[in-house]
């Protein structure tokens, strides 16, 4: 018995070693996730510190951005963030949960896979491509039928009257913010897909015994169950259109000016920061390192909030 | 001849009835009109991908490099660190990623700290690309004396493959049945050795999915690489110093005005759209076969 157990246990220390090295190893990396975003938080608003000492809360409210004179007001850009994305959702909102109720209850069951993966597929087409495809065929087309379109009919409105007048330049918001949907559309609509699939089939099937129409039961009975993952996925669809670089440089126009209407050239957050860093003074920089870490809080609150949203569902479901 | 038709139906409800069936005409329509738009603009954009882009497609485009305006030339010095900065960026975050997904879930399944780290990680796979560009800028090239680097480049588009690494790992991992764990463990075989030689065997289609995944998402980034590795007019394999990338070159060239650079920047769009739609179509064939085999 001794002779046997003197070498298995010496292998056993060796192996109880072996586990905590490796325990160890696993550890330091999942807290180095962690370090990363907060790092990420951090470094950009100690790179941003003098110009957030120098302008104060100005720097939110101001619209005086003159990187020549040292003057650094980003109203302009958080505005044109915050437009273009609502342009965004409030086209592909519809468009997604269309796509989600064709999905799942309208199309025949033929037709579901490949449409589905299609859909998938445009979520994948890099944003440059978005971009490209915007500066060279929407561009044109707004320029010639669309915004001579809204300036005769929707410009001499009063109040919204305001938002649909210029020149037709093409570039802008509400261009930006066309582009920005048709790149969110397929993430947001292959949530509310995965989503409305986790619907009990009892429950759809009791309300199409009673006679509900198919419109019916994506309404009235798969929305209200599905309702925080939904509101979730429209979240993170929120949270890319905020944060998105390539397709907006280049539709958007990149001025700094403010204009209240949708279709003179403007800027976002992305974009400018994008166009400017290469070229940029060092307080230049700084000021654009600052505006990143405005965008980074206010897509992690809303990418936290589409967490949250999503998970609600999961607990639901008994998955977590 | 309505009250024959319909004898339980009183004569109030049918106008109800009508009205629900046109309510759902028109939301089916209205669904599939949307399906149709989605698709629409796919095809629009392949299509013009493959007009613009298709004639420019050529072997000059692999032997030679980037050209000055109006000459001819191609985009093998922007090919190159595309691949180069693309496999460093891989090379780096999937290791990590493995780990910290195995951590998530092995060890911190049920701890605080686990549901800490897998939400911090989701909210990492869809913060925009950009910041981590800005993140790399001011934490590595700001205090290597502000010198762009294809290294820069690389760790840039890592933190992009990391949380994508994360993520398939920690689902692989907890699909693996639990009896296979236990069954290992009961033979005294040591953890390190069930994860290494059990639980990754049998997860291992899945991770190598998430790994194509992020590969797809990575070739296509411009932002994070606009002020790290920065791009590079010449031929260039030293990797401390500034590194062109195919996005960054098409940034550049499409919107110039110069002809011969707006064609390239199309044969460009094309080959990267190409190339990920590949890996996309590849990493799905396989992540459904591994679910035929495990069903």
């Amino acid at each position: 018995m001794n002779s046997v157990a003197l070498p298995a246990s010496t292998r056993d220390s060796a192996d109880a070693r072996n586990d905590k090295l490796f325990r160890w190893l696993l550890t330091a990396t999942a807290v180095f996730v962690l370090v990363t975003l907060a790092g990420a938080a951090l470094s950009m608003l100690w790179g941003g510190r003098s110009v957030l000492a120098s302008e104060g809360l100005n720097f939110f409210f101001s619209t005086d951005w003159n990187p020549v004179e040292n003057k650094y007001g980003a109203l302009v850009p958080i505005y044109g963030t915050v437009v273009t994305a609502v342009i965004a959702m409030l086209i592909a909102v519809p468009v997604s949960f269309g796509i989600a109720f064709f999905l799942t209850e309208v199309a025949p069951r033929w037709l579901r896979t490949p449409v589905g993966t299609a859909i998938e597929l445009l979520a994948g087409v890099p944003s440059i491509i978005y971009g490209m495809w915007g500066f060279f065929v929407l561009m044109p087309v707004m320029r010639e039928h669309l915004i001579p379109w809204l300036n005769d009919h929707i410009g001499p409105l009063p109040v919204i009257g305001a938002l649909f007048q210029g020149p037709p330049i093409g570039a802008g918001m509400l261009t930006s913010g066309i582009v920005l949907s048709i790149m969110v559309i397929p993430f947001i609509s292959s949530v509310m897909r995965d989503v409305f699939l986790t619907v009990p089939s009892r429950l759809k099937e009791s309300a199409y015994a009673l006679g509900a129409t198919k419109w019916e039961v994506s309404w009235d009975i798969v929305l209200p169950y599905t309702r925080s993952a939904v509101i979730g996925g429209v979240f993170l669809g929120l949270g890319r259109a905020l944060g998105e670089t390539m397709a907006v440089a280049f539709v958007i126009g990149n001025s700094v000016n403010f204009t209240a209407s949708l279709l003179e050239p403007s800027t976002t957050i992305a974009a400018l920061i994008a166009n400017d860093f290469g070229e940029a003074t060092e307080e230049y920089r700084a000021a654009l390192l600052l505006l990143g870490f405005v965008l980074f809080i206010v897509t992690f609150v809303v990418l936290a909030i589409a967490r949250l949203m999503l998970m609600q569902l999961a607990r639901k479901e008994g998955n977590r | 001849m309505n009250a024959v038709a319909s004898p339980s139906v009183p004569r109030g409800n049918a106008a109800i009835y009508r009205r629900r069936r046109i309510i759902n005409i028109v939301a089916i329509t209205l669904a599939c009109a949307a399906a149709l738009f989605g698709l629409a603009f796919l095809g629009w954009i392949l299509w013009t991908l493959l007009a613009k882009g298709f004639s420019h497609l050529n072997l000059a485009l692999f032997t030679q490099d980037q050209p000055p305006p109006m000459e001819a030339g191609g985009l093998r010095n922007a090919i190159v660190g595309s691949l180069l900065m693309c496999g460093m960026g891989v090379a780096i975050g999937t290791p990590l990623g493995i780990a910290a997904g195995t951590w998530l879930a092995e060890v911190g399944n049920h701890r605080k700290l686990g549901t800490v780290v897998r939400f911090v990680n989701d909210i990492l796979l869809s913060a925009p690309s950009i910041v981590l560009g800005l993140f790399v800028y001011a934490a590595f090239v700001m205090q290597t004396g502000g010198n762009f680097s294809a290294i820069g480049g690389a760790l840039a588009l890592a933190f992009i493959v990391l949380p994508v690494v994360v993520r398939t790992t920690d689902e692989m991992l907890r699909l693996v049945p639990v009896q296979m764990r236990e069954a290992a463990l009961s033979l005294g075989v040591p953890q390190w050795k069930v994860t290494m030689q059990v639980l990754y065997r049998s997860a291992l289609p899945g991770i190598v999915t998430g790994v194509l995944l992020a590969l797809a998402r990575i070739s296509g980034e411009t932002a994070p690489l606009l002020f790290t590795a920065f791009g590079n007019e010449f031929f260039s394999l030293d990797i401390t110093g500034a590194m062109s990338a195919v996005p960054l070159v098409m940034y550049k060239f499409a919107g110039s005005g110069f002809e011969n650079w707006e064609h390239l920047a199309w044969a460009g769009a094309l080959l990267i759209t190409l190339f990920v739609l590949a890996i996309s179509l590849l990493a799905r064939t396989l992540l459904l076969r591994n679910k035929v085999a495990n069903d």
